[in-house]
Parts: C-alpha cells; structure tokens; sequence
C-alpha cells in the first residue's frame, strides 16, 4: 500500500479502516470496484459514443442538403443502408433514431452522473469509495452491454431501428410498417439492460449521499454539485423502472403476441395485422414519464458543475445557495408531473393539457432563480478567465436560449403549430444537448488536474470553447427559424413539400450542416487535448490548482486508491466561503476550522 | 477577455434575434379566426420571451465583462439577496403561468369538441381522413348525409377501397372518397381522424392546427377557413421511411365551386 501524506489544510480525521489496494490489472482497472476507475470508464465510454453519435449527426446532416449525394466509403460500411453510397430515406432515419439514442442514453446520462457523479461525490462528501462498491463495478459493466447490444443493430440484417429514439409504436411494434429484421428488438434490448443499470447506479448514489457524508458535512453544507448528482439519482431510480416496464412490454408486442401497444384492426399494405386492444398512446405516457425526468437527469449535474465553476472561479459564493437547492429539488420534482406536455397532439384527452401546461410553465420558475443566482454569484466578484469558467459562461447562455424556446412548446395552442417541427429540435438540442454538454466540458476541464494529475492545455481548450459555443448557436439558432416555416421533423428530404421548397429550408440546411461540419471538426481539438494531456500533459502535483473549497481539493492529484487514506476529514463550513472578510486568504476550505481561516486569535492585552 | 465574452454574447443574441423581428423566415398566413388568435398568443409570448433572453443575455456579458476588470477590491461576501431573489421569482412566474391562461380559451374551442357524434349537420361539412403509409384518404358521406360502415376485411388499395368501405350497406353507396381535400370557404368543417397503420399526423400550417391519427381511436379538429386557396397538408408524426412524402392538399373553394366538385366527384360513383 503507497504511503499517502494527508492534506494539512484539514483540521481534524477521523480515522476509519483501509481497503486494500488491488494489486492485478484486471481488478485494478478493469473490473474495479474503485469509484474513481469506474468514473473514469464511464467517461470513457461516453467520449467514445459521443464521437459515434456525432458521426450519426453529420450523416443525417450530409443527406438533408443532397439526398441524391454519393459517399463510396459509407457505401463499402452500409451495401444495404447506402447503396453505391447514396443514403436511402430508411437509412437516413436509421442514422437518425441511433443519433438520439447513443446521445440521451450512452453520452448525455453516463458522462455527468456515471461518469463525473461517481468520480466526485464520494470524495466531496469525503468519503472512501461508494456506499457499494462491487454494485458500481456492476453498473457499469451492465451499462457496457447495453452499449454493445446498441451497437450491434448497426451490423443485423435489415440494419438499425428507424422508428426515432422515442420508438413509438405501431411503428416500432409492427415489423410489417418497417423493415424486418431484430434492430428495433436490439435496440429495446439495450434500453431496457441500460434501465436496469442505471436502477442500480441510482440506488447506490442515494445511499452514498445519505450515509457516508463527512463529520459536519450537512445536507445543506453538500457542494452543489453534489446537491445535482443526488436529486438526479432520485429522478432515474423513479423514471428508469417505467421505461423498463415498457421495453419489456414492447419487446413482448413484437416478439410474442401480445398487444399492450397495438390495437385491433391494423391494416399494412392490405394485410390485416394480427393484434388486439392495445393503445399507441400507452407507450407514450410510460415513455414520457420516463422521458420527461430523463431531460433532467441530463442537465441537472451541468448545472451543479456551473455554479460549482462559477462560485469558484468568481472567487465568490454562490447567490442564495439555499434557493438553488430549492430549485433543484423543485426542477426534479415537477419534472415528474409534466410529461404529459409531450403528447399535446397525440389524442390524448385534450382537457388534461391544462394541467400539464400550467405545471409546464411552472419550471420556468425555478429555472429563473438558477439563471438569476448565477448572474448574481458572477456580480461583484473577481472573475478568473480558466477554461472551465468559459464553459460555464457558455452554458448559461445556453440555458436561457434552449430554456425560453420551452415556453413557446409548454403552451398547447402555439405547440399546435410548433409541435415535431425543427423548432422543438432547436429547443431540446440547446438545453438537454449541448447546454449539458458545456457542462461536461466544464466539468472536466476543472477536475482533470485532479483525475489526472496533470493539467490540460489551457489556450487549446479555449480554442475549443470560441468555436464550439459559436458553432452550436450556428447550428441550433437557425432551426427555430426551420420550424416557423413549419419545417416538419424527421424528414428525409425537402422535395416533396412544397413550400419548403420555396421558403428557403434549402438555404437554412445548408448554413446549418457547413456549421456542423466545422464545429465536429473543433471537437477533434478537444480530444487531441484530453488524450495528449492524459499521457504527456504539465504535471500538476498540487492539490488545489484553482484554489478551491471543497474536499477533492485536499488530497493527492491523482487521488490514491482509498481517497483519504483510511480517515474521514471533517467539515467545518459550507462549499463556497470565498471573499471571507478578516480571513487569511480569499477562500477558505470546507475542511478548514476557524483557526485555519483567520488565524490565531488576536493575542489577548496582558496587563502584567 | 470579459469584455470579448460579452460581445460575443451580445452578437449572438443579436443575430438570433432579428429574423424574429424582421420575419424573415415565417409563418404562412392563417386562415381561420382561431388562427388568428393562435398567432396572437405566439406574439405575446415572443415579446414575454424575447425580453427575457435579451436581458438575461445582455446581464450575463455585462457581468462577465465587468466583473473581471482588475479592481483593488475585494471581491463581494453577498450571499445572496432575498427581496430581488422574491421580486425575480414572482415576475417570472407571472409572465410564465399568466401565458398559459392567455391561451386556454382558444385550445378549448379548438379541441373541446364532443367526441360522441360524426353527423353531418346543415352548417357543418364532416370529412373522415384516413392516414396510411404514405398517403391521406378523404372520405365524404355523400348525397346521404351519412358515412357507410367500414371493415377491414374489405381493404383493397388497389381497388381503390384503402378504408375498406361496404358500398352494399345503407349509406355506404354513396361515400365519395377523394385523396385531397375540397371545403367551401366559411363553413365550418370537421375532420375526423383515424389511421389504418402507425401514427400520422394531420398538420395544415396555414390552420395553425394539428392532431395525430392514431390507429384504434378518433380524433377530431374543427375549423372554419374564411380564405379561399390551396394549402398544403403535411405529415407531422414519424410514419416510416416515405414520411417526408406523406403529404395532401386542402382545397378551400367557393360554396358554388364547392358543389359543382362534389356533384361531379359524384357523378363517378353510378
């Protein structure tokens, strides 16, 4: 066991017992138990399916400005899909429905909760690993193939599912509508093995935030970050169990007769369809009941990360810390009770959009506060420009533009208009896409110092961040104005309607793709920078580069196996007492006691 | 740094912005009165929304600018401000919820239709529209006022019967089906909307209205056009590969052109 030399900016440890440390590769990095090392591969998996998912994206781009366009080398990959290479309009959606669901699932739920959720929590609330270690070992693995089981559609006869990643049935149910083959089967297979995972990567975050915090650490002591990562935890072990359900229950409609989502009476092609009595809009509650928190689970840990940046890079604490963990706790909570704002036009009882409008708009409220708390935390303070704090810039920014469009969709009579045309994409893309995906980048270029014990090239990020944050406005901006023509969804070409032929869709796609192009380009410098820093970055040694407050901030870059050595640190103050006034220094530790902030006591006047 | 973050900032907000004001790329004209009034709750929401993200935006590159400019100051110990906090709150929650009660009329008259009957009345057409893969099928009730039974057993594209009409039951004989839409201008229509596969959606912009087709269930919109012309009818719910193709036309036409049309849709049937 490596001798560890413990911070001295912690005051006092309690001391608890040691795990031994694995000694063999496969139990020290593959099969670990260890939470950083499952954080870290959790990551990893997302960096991999988010460059797959991209490259989905810029085929569904490359087809939408010249569907009659040839690429040889996709033709070589897809003989089927892409005949001499020419995109087919099912492969087009193909691409389309595995962009989506590679992007929610693998990238945008695995990365800031499984990945950087696992990596940081035990350690800012100071503890050595999760509360079950060997049921993260399982999450992830159990994650692993679900990906590998999403992957393996792309290789099957009749190709990957094209029934969009919200798989509504008939379409999804009824291999007749479709083509044949086990894509769709593949695809509910690898959701519902994802469900599962993510059921018990839940469990164990509530358990860990719960028991295993800090002497002093209070709830409402928690990082915000933290505050993020149990209120998500929350959502998914509410959520993923109905999307379970459903791809079980779906799965079942295709593969052994029955009929949960599939009425009586359907008619392909002049052949009747031998089902009975189900309902297509079933799917769409259970999956909006999942789907709706979904978005959440997403954004929340973003947002964490966003103030946790911002507190600390404006060497400021945060504005109305309470209020923001109210607005947590809020946003998650009516999370819940507002899917039904989905399925406006679905057939759904038109006298229950009332209700799912008003609680719709309802978030508005507490997403006000967050935007306003994070001007606030910024105002006044002593802004230092670090690559982190950019991204976080860029994601409020993001987050008010992808959040406002959402008042135009959470009312019923403009979603009549607005409703599955590309400004409902503009929307989602903002906020639960990119918006969380600044959040990543922040989150990572603030922690890598500590992951890696290196630190990456600064100038090199910021190049990133200039043209990632203008290209996805170049992107996104444009596709509100795709959906005021209205420009349909999910269209594979614009020929057969008319007035998008006219109304300058062509001009606006092309705009859009050039700008995709690029900013996929970009993405390329972040990964040259992350994996190049990884092996051959500065060394960076200290434990608190950026001079922060919480717990990660006092032990070893990289941490050793068991955090803090077999001992507990205790906390003596909330996460961002930065700007204290009469205190040494311009933040103080959480770990830190009054002594350590301000010093000796003014020795006493002694008469004698 | 701070000053460049702000500008850019502003910029984007600028150029995301003056499409909205200039119209440059817009909404068809809408042609019925509930249109009209959609369009009225769209505008007072672009303007809530459109003040919002210009402020908000506009704060976040002035904070950003400002408060990174060097200072001998300490930063700020303000952990927060409860009356700005309260007064942020309550304007926003206002303008959100306010919107929504601002609209609810419209969808009410828009969708609260009683799902009961589909007769015909003298002052109201009723169309049935079939969505299938990958195209719309209009059925009129005829001379009769009434819509024949339908079976799926019947079903036969090629035949020309894709709802499977019995032309042999009462009322079915003289059913005309079409597949694009003819309705007198300033009359008020019904739309009756099934489907016979997967989910289509009936969507005409110009309506500002649209509804699934959902096989198994019915679905009904309702709407008086008051602007003669040719409209588009596209498919606005994922339905499969020829989504994107899966689209009709509305024909709004004069009550007189109206009737000859139908008379000779007629005149094919004996």
């Amino acid at each position: 066991m490596t001798e560890v030399q413990l911070s001295k900016e912690v005051a006092e440890y309690t001391e608890v017992h040691r795990h031994p440390e694995p000694k063999s590769f496969i139990w020290k990095y593959i099969f670990s138990v260890d939470h950083k090392v499952i954080g870290i591969q959790y990551l990893l998996l997302a960096v991999v399916a988010v460059f797959v998912g991209m490259a989905l994206s810029l085929l569904v781009r490359l087809r939408l400005v010249c569907p009659e366009c040839s690429y040889p080398l996709l033709g070589q990959f897809f003989p089927v899909g892409a005949p001499e290479g020419v995109m087919t309009p099912e492969f087009y959606l193909a691409m389309l429905t595995m962009h989506g669901t590679v992007m929610v699932f693998m990238v945008l739920t695995t990365a800031p909760q499984g990945g950087f959720g696992n990596y940081f929590l035990p350690i800012q609330i100071g503890a050595a690993d999760m509360a079950f270690p060997r049921l993260n070992m399982l999450s992830f693995w159990t994650t692993f193939v679900s990906f590998l089981l999403l992957m393996a559609a792309f290789v099957v006869e009749g190709g990957a599912p094209m029934s969009g990643w919200t798989g509504y049935p008939p379409l999804s149910a009824v291999p007749e509508a479709t083509l044949p083959g086990i894509g769709q089967d593949l695809w509910l297979a690898s959701i519902a093995v994802f469900c599962i995972a993510s059921l018990l990567g839940a469990l164990n975050f509530i358990v860990t935030t719960l028991d295993l915090r800090a002497k002093g650490l209070t709830m409402m002591r928690m990082p915000l970050t933290c505050w993020t990562w149990f209120v998500t935890a929350i959502l998914g072990l509410l959520a993923f169990g109905v999307l379970l359900a459903a791809g079980v229950l779906l799965l079942m409609d295709r593969n052994v007769g029955t009929s949960f989502f599939v009425p009586a009476g359907l008619v392909v092609s002049d052949k009747v369809i031998d089902h009975s009595g189900g309902s297509p809009i079933l799917w769409q509650h259970l999956f909006w009941f999942f789907g709706h928190p979904e978005v959440y689970i997403a954004i929340l840990p973003g947002m964490g990360v966003t103030s946790h940046v911002l507190s600390t890079f404006a060497r400021k604490t945060v504005f109305g810390y309470r209020a923001m963990v109210y607005a947590i706790a809020a946003i998650g909570g009516l999370g819940f009770v507002v899917w039904g704002h989905h399925m406006f036009v679905s057939g759904m009882s038109p006298y229950s959009a009332f209700v799912f409008s008003v609680l719709t708009m309802c978030i508005g409220v507490p997403s006000a506060i967050k935007t306003f708390n994070w001007i606030g935390t910024m105002w006044g303070g002593k802004i230092r420009f670090t690559s982190p704090m950019l991204y976080s810039i860029g994601f409020v920014s993001l987050f008010v533009s992808g959040g406002l469009s959402g008042i135009f969709l959470g009312q019923p009579t403009v979603d009549l208009y607005f409703h599955d045309t590309y400004f409902v994409v503009a929307h989602f893309h903002l906020i639960m896409g990119v918006a969380a995906i600044f959040g990543m980048f922040a989150g990572l270029t603030f922690w890598f110092p500590k992951m890696f014990g290196k630190m990456m090239n600064e100038p090199l990020s910021k190049i990133h961040f200039w043209i990632t944050f203008v290209g996805v406005y170049a992107i996104f901006g444009p596709m509100h104005y795709l959906g005021m023509l209205p420009h349909p969804r999910r269209y594979a070409e614009i020929t057969s309607v008319d007035y998008l032929g006219t109304g300058g869709a062509a001009e606006l796609h092309m705009f859009i793709t050039v700008a995709a192009v690029l900013t996929v380009l970009a993405q390329f410098i972040f990964l040259y920078n992350f994996v190049k820093s990884i092996f051959s970055g500065k060394e960076c040694r200290e434990e608190n580069p950026w001079e922060a407050t919480t717990l990660e901030w006092t032990i070893p870059s990289p941490p050793p196996h068991d955090n803090f050595a077999g001992k507990v640190p205790h906390v003596y103050r909330g996460a961002y007492d930065f700007a204290l006034k009469g205190a040494k220094r311009d933040f103080a530790m959480q770990c830190n006691d009054d002594k350590a902030v301000y010093g000796e006591p003014a020795p006493q006047a002694s008469g004698d | 740094m701070g000053l460049l973050i702000a500008i850019v900032v502003w910029a984007i907000t600028l150029a995301m912005s003056i499409p909205f004001v200039t119209q440059t790329w817009w909404m068809p004209e809408s042609i019925t009165a509930l249109g009209d009034e959609i369009d009225q709750a769209f505008n007072w929401t672009l303007i809530g929304t459109g003040v919002i993200f210009v402020l908000a935006q506009a704060a976040l590159g002035y904070a950003v600018w400002q408060f990174s400019r060097p200072t001998d100051k300490p930063a700020s110990d303000s952990h927060g401000n409860n009356k700005l906090e309260i007064l942020w709150t309550t304007a926003a929650a206002v303008i959100f919820v306010g919107l929504t009660f601002f609209s609810y009329s419209v969808w009410a008259e828009t969708r609260f239709i009683e799902q009961k009957s589909m007769e015909p009345s003298a002052d109201r057409l009723v169309v049935e529209v079939t969505g299938q893969q990958f195209v719309w099928n209009m059925r009129y009730a005829g001379e009769d006022n009434q819509f024949g039974p339908t079976d799926i057993a019947l079903i036969d594209d090629a035949a020309g019967n894709p709802v499977g009409l019995d032309r042999s039951a009462p009322g079915g004989a003289d059913d005309i089906m079409v597949p694009e839409m003819q309705v007198p201008v300033n009359k008020e229509i019904e739309v009756v909307l099934k489907s016979k596969d997967v989910l289509h959606n009936f969507f005409v912009p110009e309506l500002r209205i649209k509804l699934d087709t959902v096989p198994g269930l019915v679905g009904k919109l309702r709407f008086t056009a008051t602007k003669e012309g040719k409209y588009e009818i596209v498919c606005s719910e994922l339905c499969g590969l020829g989504h994107y193709k899966m689209r009709s036309f509305l024909h709004v036409v004069s009550e007189e052109e109206y009737d000859a049309w139908i008379a000779e849709q007629a005149s094919y049937l004996f």
